[in-house]
């Protein structure tokens, strides 16, 4: 985070933005800073009025947005926007970091996230989530997949333990090519394999929203065209945010996209209509390469 | 200032020959101070093996002569009227009774010619007085031996054994020959011409305790109480240690609290160890009522040492656990403690066994704080477990060294080596352990 101004309007009271309503007309009226429609069909994850602080830093400034099941939605922006910040949010793993604190109302299917009785275990397991960088377990490719599967207690007994794995690996697309070294380390696969592992490792827990960190940064772009064909086919059973820097990938892979900038949400709406048609003076800056 | 001609500004821009000139001097001195620079580290490195050579060979020059102690062959006449007068073979007349009578008998029958008081005095005088130990040892293993007759080897007198060591390489060993009499020196030659005396492999060195007599004394008691203080040790400080750096790293919020444990955890390890000696005095004996010279309190006083090393380094090795793993573990749904028990602690393994391997080495090589809780004291039975008094190696080569014989100066340096022998077990069973635990991929 660079230049990040001090915060210019007063923050709405976790109190008050937990009373609104969501309904998409109240939506219209809270994201006021925002352009397009931030609610969605089908609503699995609903934010509204977010805001980050990392100690003094103003990282997420009301930050309203709906995941549909079934999309797939892609977060733009500059770095150093608030978009992996806002993403690390949906399932709470910014409660690691000690200077963060959070306001806002997140919710998961209605459900506050952020509420004391919320089991944050519970949620990140509805909420998978795959980084930036392939990291893979420092165990067999076997184990990486089952390690999720095993926490949860979601097999009774080997048999269908190996059945999930195989089932995640292949849905990963990546059962053909590791089926006979299942006991290799994982740390020894490629790039490309190792972020389809974590995919894999990440789906084996059968989440309903997937995030998605940047997860080609890392790869060659045989790889990425791999990773994006797979996101393509997640996308008909989970709810999948993914953060990138590449608008060729956020065209290829999302139905919707929200422009960030400077801890904002500038813009949200259907991708086709954000990279030809942009609303906003900045997002059209952006997609069209000016700066960013 | 601007130059008007262009012929001032092109002396201003190097030449190609001089820009090269330029670069191959700075180059030479460049790959001059290189190669002076790994001299230096060439000669620090010789110097310390030059030092560590010249360590070694003194201790091994001076101490290899304790492994072989002298002995002299005795037809030993079990006589059952000198031992056990009654008949009635009870043990506890036999543990009694005076062997060294038939340790004189059978000396003068190998040296007939003495007669005089003063001579018999001098002739006994060359045997051990150990030897009877070793005779009651035999009698009480097998009474069926009384009245018959046996032929024994018994330690010779750590002067004679000097002696005999000198002899037999040639040399006058600090004119060792001065303490004895003519009459001695000439049974002395004697025996060793007929083959009576000789040098053996010296077990009583390895197997027991301290004794005043050097050629009695042994390490056996000293390692064994080494041994259980080091296990002490280990098994308060290695657990503590370790789950006090995982809920300093990974579960305690950042406050002033937790800042004040770090800065004082950093000061322990800088704290001289006879500190902790006069702790481990005034709390555990004084308070606790420990007994003392216990290698349990000898155990939990070195773990006070230890404690803030195994600390920063489990901390150290929590921290170089990459932050990816953590991510990996908790994104998937692990709760803290999962994470750290299934990602972390197996990552963080090896470094907090090196940790662990530093402390205990120190803690191996400490006497000052033993000196406090009564270590110190000469005690002769071999310790049976932590709570018997016992002494430690090297307090064990500190006492030898202050002995006043001439042969525990080859004792001390063999009970360096003992000690350094431990020591480099207990490296070696660290190291391979790490290497087990060390993550190949």
């Amino acid at each position: 985070m660079q230049t990040m101004d001090k915060p210019q309007d007063a923050v709405a009271s976790p109190a008050e933005a937990a009373a609104a309503p969501v309904a998409p007309v109240e939506a219209e009226r809270v994201a006021h800073d925002t352009v397009g429609d931030v609610t969605a069909k089908n609503v699995v994850i609903c934010v509204r009025e977010a805001n980050v602080y990392y100690g003094d830093t103003h990282a997420l400034i009301n930050v309203s947005l709906d995941i549909g099941r079934n999309e797939v939605i892609a977060l733009i922006g500059p770095s150093g926007c608030g978009k992996s910040t806002f993403l690390r949010c949906l399932n709470r793993m910014n409660d690691t970091i000690e200077s963060a604190r959070v306001t806002g109302d997140f919710r998961l299917d209605g459900q506050d996230m952020y509420a004391r009785d919320t089991d944050v275990v519970m949620l990140r397991a509805r909420v998978g989530m795959v980084f930036q960088k392939p990291n893979p377990f420092p165990k067999s490719i076997y184990e990486n997949v089952a390690y999720g599967a095993r926490l949860h207690g979601l097999a009774a007994n080997r048999a269908e333990l190996d059945d999930i794995v195989y089932g995640s690996l292949e849905r990963a697309g990546l059962v053909d090519e590791v089926k006979n070294r299942l006991d290799d380390p994982g740390t020894g696969l490629s790039g490309g394999q190792q972020q389809r592992l974590c995919i894999a490792r990440t789906i084996a827990v059968n989440p309903e929203v997937i995030l998605m960190d940047e997860p080609c940064s890392a790869l060659d772009p045989i790889a990425t065209a791999r990773i994006e064909d797979l996101i393509d086919e997640l996308s008909e059973k989970y709810a999948i945010a993914i953060v990138t820097h590449s608008m060729q990938q956020a065209a290829r892979v999302s139905n919707r996209t929200a422009y960030f900038h400077l801890g904002r949400i500038i813009e949200v709406g259907p991708t086709d209509r954000i990279f030809t048609n942009p609303a906003h003076k900045l997002t059209e800056d952006y997609v069209t390469g000016r700066f960013g | 200032m601007i130059a008007d001609d262009g012929d001032d500004g092109a002396s201003r821009q190097l030449s190609p020959e001089e820009t090269r000139r330029r670069v191959d001097a700075s180059l030479r001195r460049r790959y001059r101070a290189e190669r002076r620079f790994r001299y230096y580290g060439l000669c620090s490195v010789c110097l310390g093996v030059i030092f560590l050579v010249i360590l070694f060979g003194t201790i091994i020059g001076n101490g290899y002569s304790a492994f072989r102690q002298g002995f002299v062959q005795l037809d030993i006449h079990f006589d059952a009227d000198v031992i056990d007068p009654d008949g009635g073979r009870d043990p506890d007349v036999l543990s009694v009774a005076d062997y060294s009578l038939l340790v004189k008998a059978a000396l003068r029958e190998l040296v007939p010619e003495v007669t005089s008081r003063g001579e018999k005095r001098e002739l006994n005088n060359l045997v051990s007085a150990g030897a009877v130990f070793s005779l009651r040892e035999t009698v009480m293993a097998d009474p069926g031996i009384l009245g018959r007759k046996r032929s024994l080897w018994l330690p010779l007198n750590s002067e004679v054994d000097l002696w005999l060591k000198a002899k037999l390489s040639g040399t006058d060993g600090d004119g060792i020959s001065g303490r004895f009499s003519a009459r001695q020196l000439g049974w002395l030659e004697r025996l060793l011409a007929d083959d009576r005396i000789e040098l053996q492999f010296n077990t009583a060195f390895f197997t027991n305790g301290d004794s005043r007599e050097p050629e009695l004394a042994g390490v056996w008691g000293a390692t064994k109480g080494s041994f259980f203080m080091l296990l002490v040790t280990l098994l308060l400080s290695f657990p503590l240690g370790v789950a006090a750096a995982i809920y300093l790293e990974e579960f305690a919020r950042r406050s002033w609290w937790v800042d004040v444990v770090e800065v004082n955890i950093n000061n322990l390890a800088a704290v001289p160890s006879i500190v902790f000696g006069l702790l481990g005095l005034a709390v555990f004996i004084n308070f606790f009522g420990l007994p003392r010279s216990a290698p349990l309190v000898g155990g939990l006083v070195l773990t006070l040492m230890t404690l803030p090393v195994v600390i920063i380094a489990s901390r150290a090795a929590i921290k170089a656990v990459p932050p990816s793993v953590r991510e990996a573990a908790l994104g998937i749904g692990a709760s803290q403690m999962q994470m750290v028990f299934h990602h972390v602690l197996p990552l963080a393994l090896p470094g907090m066994l090196t940790g662990a391997i530093i402390g205990m080495a120190r803690a191996l090589g400490e006497s000052a704080p033993l000196l406090m809780i009564g270590m110190v004291a000469f005690i002769v039975d071999v310790p049976s477990g932590p709570m018997s008094p016992s002494t430690a190696l090297p307090v064990q080569i500190y006492l030898w060294a202050d002995s006043p014989e001439r042969a525990f100066v080859a004792r001390t340096s063999a009970a360096i080596m003992v000690l350094l022998a431990f020591l480099l077990v207990m490296n070696a069973t660290a190291v391979w352990l790490r290497s087990r635990f060390e993550r190949r991929w």
